[in-house]
C-alpha cells in the first residue's frame, strides 16, 4: 500500500500556493515547469534570439531605406547584408495600381477605401438588414464608375490597364457577390426532390471542386474565345472573373448545404403547415437561419478566395501579385524581389488576419450563446 | 359529426393521378434541363464552328504525335521524341511525385505543430500559433515564388552551402547521398512488401485465435521473420549491393547522389509548410476534442503516456481529424498545379504546353480534369475507407 499513499501527495505539492514575485510564478508555470521543458525553452530562446538578431541585422539595422530616383546602387552596396526597402517607395504605385493611368490614380484608391468600408459595414451585427444589400449594389456600382470612368467628367481607363490591389478586391468580391447567389441556388438544387436539378447540381459541383482552379482559369483564358460565336470577344479580367464566380459557387453551395442541413425539420414543416410556396418557405424561413450557422465557414471560405485570386498571375492578368511579380523585372531592381514579395505578402497579411480574427468572433460569439 | 359528413367528390384531375406540385416539378425540372441543354448545345455549335475555322480537329489523335518538348525534371525516362501520351505519363508522375511526398511530410509537421499549439511550454505554443497564422494568411502562390526566388539566390554549385557532410545545397537544389535502385534492390523491396502484407493476415488471425480462446500469441517472431529476415536472406542470395552513393562536385555540378531541382524542392517546400498549418489546426482541435475525462481516467487507470495517447486519446481523436484532412489532402494535390508559376512540369504544365503547341484546347483540359477527378475520387475513397475503420462503432 506505500506505493498507493504516495501519489496523493505529488497533485497535492504541484498545487501548494506560491509565493513570491508573480513574474517569477509565472514564468515557472509556463517556461520551466519541468526539466525537459527549461531545456526546450533556453533552446528555443537561443533559436529565436539568433532568428530575430539576424531579421533585425539584415531588415533594420543594414537596411536602405531611400534611395535617389531610380537609382540602385546604394542597395547594391548592401546586397546580402541588409534589406533594400528603397525600393517600396520607388515601386508601390506600380505594386498598388499597376499600370492605371498615373494622376488618374486616386480613383483604384478611392476604390480600395470604399471596398474596405463595405467589408466593414457588412461585419456590424446591427446592419444585418434587406438594407445591406442595396448598400452592396450601390457601392459596387460606384466602384465600376470609378474605375471605368467615362461619365461625370472621368475620363475612360479600359480594363486593360487596372491592375494591383483594386483587381484582386474585385475579383474576390464581385466573385463572392455573384457566387453568394449561384451557391444558394446549387445548394437548392442539391437538396431538392426533382431528380434532374438534384443530378445537375451535384455534377457541377464535384466537376468544380475535383479540378484545380489554375485548370479552370486555363479554360477561361483558352476555351472561352472558342465557345463563343467569332467575332465576339469578352475581356481576359471578364473571363477571369466568370471562372472564379464559377469556382466560388461551387464552394459557396457546400457551405451553405451545411448551413440548410442544420435547420430543424421542424421548421420546414411549420413553413409547409403556413401554406407557404418552396421560394418564400425558404426565403422566409430557412436560408435566414441556414446563413446565420454558417457565416464562420463563409468567412473562412472568404478568405481562401482571397488568397486563391492570386492564381491569376497565371493567365497573366495584373492582380496584386503579378504588379509585384512585373514590377521586379526592371534590370536595376530585379535582385531585391524578396522585399517586394515581403510588402506584398504584408498586404495580403492584413486583410486576410483581419477576417480570420473577425470570423473566430463570430464563433465566440456562436458558442457562448 | 364530421364523420357523418358527406365525403367531397373526388376532383377530376386532368393528368390522372398527378398533383399540382408534381407538375410543377416537372415544369421546373424540363425548364432547368432545357435551359442548360440549350446553352450547351449553343456552345457546342459555336465550338465546332470555331475549331473547323481554325482548322483543329478535334479527338486524342494527337496524343500518338512526337511531343518535341522538353522536361527538365522527370521521375521516368523521356525525350523530347516521345509521344505526346508519354509526356502526359510523365507529368502525372511528376505530379504525384509531389503530392505524395508532400501529403507525407506536410501530416508530419502539421502534426507536430498541432501538438506543439498544445504544449504546456508557453513559448513553443506562442511559435506554433505564430507559424500558423502567418502561413494560413499569404497566399500559396506568393510563398511559392517567395522560396523560389530564395531557391535561385542559393550560392553556385562551387560555394554550395554543406550543413552535413554529403548533403549539398545550391542553386542547383538540393544534392542527398542516395542508394542506387535498380531492379535487384527492387526485389528485395518487394519481398519485404510482400512479407508485410504476410504479417498482417498471420496477425489479424493471431487476434483471432486470441479472441477465441484468450490465449496471447506473441506476433512480433514472424514480424522479424517476414519483414526483416525474409528480404534480407534475398539480398544475401542475389548479392544485391546497398552501397550508399554520396554525391562530389566535378566541375561545375554534381555528380552521384540524388538531386532535387529547385522548381521541386520550391514546390515541396511551400506544399508542405502552407498545408501542414491547416493540418496543424485539425489536428489542435482533434485533441481537444477529447474530453477531459478521457484523460483524467486514462491517468486514474495509471496507464503510461505513451499508451494512452496510442490507445485512449488517438483513437477519439482521429475520428474528428481524418474527414476534414482528406480535404487538406486533395487540397494539397489540386495546389500542386501551381507549379506551373515556376517551371516545375507536373500534369497542368505539360497540358499547358501541349496545349499551346497543338491547339487541342478541349483535349488537353479534358485530361486534367480527368487525372484530377481521378487522384481525387482515388484519396477519398481511401480516406473514406480509413475512416469507416476508425469510426465510433456503436452498440
Amino acid at each position: 500500500m506505500t506505493a498507493i499513499t504516495d501519489v496523493p501527495d505529488a497533485p497535492r505539492a504541484a498545487r501548494r500556493p506560491q509565493m513570491g514575485n508573480p513574474v517569477l510564478r509565472w514564468l515557472r508555470t509556463n517556461l520551466f515547469s519541468s526539466i525537459p521543458n527549461g531545456i526546450l525553452t533556453v533552446v528555443l530562446l537561443a533559436l529565436l534570439s539568433k532568428g530575430v538578431f539576424s531579421f533585425v541585422q539584415w531588415g533594420i539595422a543594414n537596411a536602405v531605406w531611400l534611395t535617389p530616383a531610380n537609382d540602385s546602387s546604394a542597395c547594391k552596396a548592401v546586397r546580402g547584408l541588409g534589406a533594400c526597402w528603397a525600393i517600396i517607395p520607388e515601386k508601390y504605385r506600380f505594386i498598388l495600381f499597376g499600370t492605371y493611368p498615373f494622376d488618374e490614380q486616386w480613383r483604384p484608391a478611392l476604390s480600395v477605401v470604399l471596398f474596405i468600408a463595405l467589408f466593414y459595414l457588412s461585419t456590424r451585427r446591427a446592419l444585418w438588414r434587406r438594407e445591406l444589400a442595396y448598400l452592396w449594389i450601390g457601392a459596387l456600382a460606384l466602384i465600376s464608375i470609378l474605375m471605368w470612368g467615362g461619365v461625370l467628367g472621368l475620363s475612360f481607363v479600359s480594363q486593360d490597364r487596372w491592375g494591383g490591389l483594386p483587381v484582386t478586391l474585385i475579383l474576390a468580391t464581385f466573385g463572392l457577390a455573384f457566387g453568394f447567389p449561384l451557391g444558394i441556388l446549387v445548394a437548392l438544387g442539391r437538396r431538392s426532390k426533382l431528380p434532374a436539378i438534384r443530378s445537375l447540381s451535384v455534377l457541377y459541383v464535384e466537376l468544380i471542386r475535383g479540378v484545380p482552379l489554375v485548370s479552370l482559369l486555363f479554360m477561361a483564358s483558352v476555351m472561352f474565345p472558342l465557345f463563343m460565336p467569332s467575332g465576339f470577344n469578352i475581356d481576359k479580367l471578364l473571363r477571369a472573373q466568370i471562372a472564379i464566380i464559377l469556382f466560388a459557387g461551387a464552394y459557396l453551395a457546400e457551405v451553405i448545404r451545411g448551413g440548410l442541413q442544420a435547420v430543424p425539420r421542424g421548421q420546414y414543416e411549420a413553413a409547409d403547415a403556413l401554406g407557404l410556396s418552396y421560394w418564400r418557405k425558404h426565403r422566409l424561413i430557412v436560408l435566414p437561419q441556414a446563413i446565420r450557422h454558417v457565416i464562420p465557414p463563409l468567412v473562412n471560405t472568404f478568405i481562401a478566395f482571397f488568397k486563391d485570386t492570386s492564381l491569376v498571375l497565371i493567365i497573366g492578368i495584373f492582380d496584386l501579385l503579378t504588379t509585384a511579380k512585373t514590377a521586379i523585372i526592371d534590370p536595376a531592381w530585379q535582385q531585391f524581389s524578396v522585399e517586394v514579395y515581403i510588402f506584398v505578402a504584408a498586404i495580403y497579411f492584413v486583410f486576410c488576419f483581419a477576417m480570420s480574427r473577425y470570423s473566430r468572433s463570430l464563433e465566440a460569439h456562436a458558442a457562448s450563446r | 359529426m364530421t364523420s357523418d359528413s358527406p365525403r367531397p367528390p373526388p376532383r377530376r384531375r386532368f393528368f390522372g393521378a398527378w398533383g399540382r406540385r408534381e407538375l410543377q416539378g416537372l415544369f421546373w425540372q424540363v425548364l432547368v434541363v432545357g435551359i442548360v441543354l440549350g446553352v450547351v448545345a449553343f456552345l457546342w455549335s459555336n465550338t465546332v464552328t470555331n475549331l473547323s475555322a481554325r482548322r483543329i480537329t478535334t479527338g486524342f489523335a494527337f496524343l500518338g504525335r512526337e511531343a518535341g518538348m522538353p522536361i527538365a525534371d522527370s521521375l521516368l525516362a523521356y525525350n523530347p521524341r516521345d509521344t505526346y501520351l508519354w509526356a502526359f505519363v510523365v507529368g502525372i508522375a511528376n505530379t504525384l511525385r509531389v503530392a505524395v511526398i508532400g501529403i507525407v511530410l506536410a501530416t508530419i509537421l502539421g502534426t507536430l505543430v498541432g501538438i506543439s499549439r498544445l504544449s504546456a511550454n508557453w513559448l513553443l505554443s506562442r511559435l506554433a500559433a505564430v507559424y500558423v497564422e502567418t502561413l494560413r494568411d499569404i497566399p500559396l502562390l506568393l510563398q511559392l515564388l517567395f522560396w523560389y526566388v530564395l531557391m535561385q539566390a542559393l550560392p553556385a554549385a562551387r560555394a554550395a552551402w554543406r550543413p552535413v557532410d554529403g548533403v549539398f545545397l545550391s542553386n542547383r537544389g538540393l544534392i542527398l547521398p542516395a542508394i542506387p535502385v535498380g531492379s535487384p534492390q527492387l526485389w528485395v523491396l518487394g519481398t519485404a512488401v510482400l512479407g508485410l502484407v504476410a504479417f498482417y493476415l498471420i496477425r489479424r488471425w493471431l487476434i483471432a485465435q486470441q479472441m477465441r480462446d484468450g490465449k496471447p500469441r506473441p506476433a512480433w517472431p514472424f514480424a522479424i521473420g517476414l519483414i526483416v529476415a525474409l528480404p534480407a536472406l534475398v539480398s544475401v542470395l542475389l548479392g544485391v549491393s546497398w552501397k550508399i552513393e554520396w554525391p562530389e562536385l566535378r566541375g561545375f555540378n554534381f555528380v552521384g547522389g540524388l538531386t532535387l531541382a529547385p522548381e521541386y524542392f520550391a514546390l515541396l517546400i511551400a506544399l508542405v509548410t502552407y498545408t501542414s498549418a491547416f493540418i496543424a489546426e485539425i489536428v489542435r482541435s482533434g485533441i481537444q476534442s477529447v474530453p477531459r475525462g478521457q484523460w483524467d481516467a486514462a491517468n486514474a487507470l495509471g496507464l503510461r503516456r505513451s499508451f494512452m495517447l496510442r490507445q485512449i486519446i488517438l483513437p477519439q481523436a482521429l475520428r474528428v481529424i481524418v474527414p476534414p484532412m482528406t480535404s487538406q489532402y486533395l487540397n494539397l494535390t489540386k495546389n500542386s498545379s501551381l507549379a506551373v508559376a515556376i517551371g516545375y512540369q507536373d500534369v497542368v504544365s505539360i497540358a499547358n504546353t501541349t496545349l499551346n503547341q497543338t491547339g487541342q484546347a478541349i483535349e488537353a483540359i479534358a485530361l486534367i480534369m480527368a487525372v484530377f477527378l481521378t487522384i481525387s475520387l482515388g484519396i477519398s475513397f481511401f480516406m473514406n475507407w480509413y475512416n469507416a475503420r476508425i469510426a465510433l462503432v456503436e452498440r
